[in-house]
């Protein structure tokens, strides 16, 4: 990295953010991106690496850290989902993604830019298990 | 600090699956949530006792309310009694789950531990019917 900024700073990107070339938005204002609210959505993904995967204990973890942000908290196993409420421990539990799979996040509220960090940064330590 | 998060009590007609179930919250969940545990009748055998449940209700009091992890039949009933003889201004603040009472316990205390009211804590683990 050219500067010194936050070394996980560069994953987390404003999701939706227009592409150089985009065409604008059409006169009649019925562009309505998806089903996020329009409020900024910021997206980022980390790696499985713990053995274990997102097992229970992990599936645990994230759920409370998810829990200590205001902002709404999404994942999927898909860069395009389906969308998990990272604050549902029993969907949580559910995802039982193994090592090596990619978690997608997505956050948009108040503190969206640090519960996105938060989180990438509770799967890049393995949950603190290894 | 925040209003205090909800109680979770476990009652199994197996002492050791109440106290096991109990390590399992504890260690996957944490001790920011009040618990306890009871199981067996008073003679050893297996059984739930209504003293001893409301020994365990009053142990995991919280004034967000309490909610009651049972296994089988005379569990859930005598739960049920306990609650009855409560008094009047805690009655209405504790409630039986109907949720598989390990996985209930554990999903439960997660939903818990974020400061989540009782409802939506009860709501949560009875997801796991759903």
């Amino acid at each position: 990295m050219p500067d010194g900024s936050a070394p996980d700073g560069s994953r987390i990107r404003p999701e939706g953010a227009p592409l150089a070339g985009a065409p604008a938005l059409a006169s009649g204002g019925q562009s309505i991106e998806d089903s996020m609210p329009t409020e900024d959505t910021l997206s980022g993904a980390a790696t499985l690496a713990n053995q274990a995967g997102l097992h229970a204990r992990p599936a645990v973890k994230l759920t409370q850290l998810a829990k200590s942000f205001a902002s709404r908290t999404e994942f999927a196993v898909a860069p395009d989902g389906p969308w998990i409420d990272a604050k549902s421990p029993v969907k949580v539990m559910r995802v039982k993604a193994a090592k090596g799979e990619t978690l997608h996040f997505r956050a948009s509220g108040p503190d969206a830019e640090a519960a996105l960090a938060a989180l990438l940064a509770l799967v890049d330590a393995k949950f603190d298990e290894e | 600090m925040r209003v205090a998060n909800v109680g979770i009590v476990i009652v199994s007609h197996s002492p050791k699956v109440a106290e096991g179930a109990a390590d399992m919250v504890r260690q996957m969940v944490g001790d920011s949530v009040p618990l306890a545990h009871t199981g067996g009748d008073p003679d050893g055998g297996l059984g739930t006792d209504l003293a001893r449940i409301l020994e365990a209700i009053e142990a995991a009091w919280s004034e967000a309310g309490v909610v009651v992890l049972v296994d089988l039949g005379g569990a859930e009933t005598n739960s049920e009694m306990a609650i009855e003889m409560l008094d009047e201004d805690r009655r209405g603040r504790v409630v039986v789950c109907n949720a598989p009472v390990v996985e209930g316990a554990v999903i439960a205390a997660t939903e818990a531990s974020g400061g989540s009211s009782l409802e939506l804590v009860k709501r949560t683990a009875e997801e796991l019917y759903a």
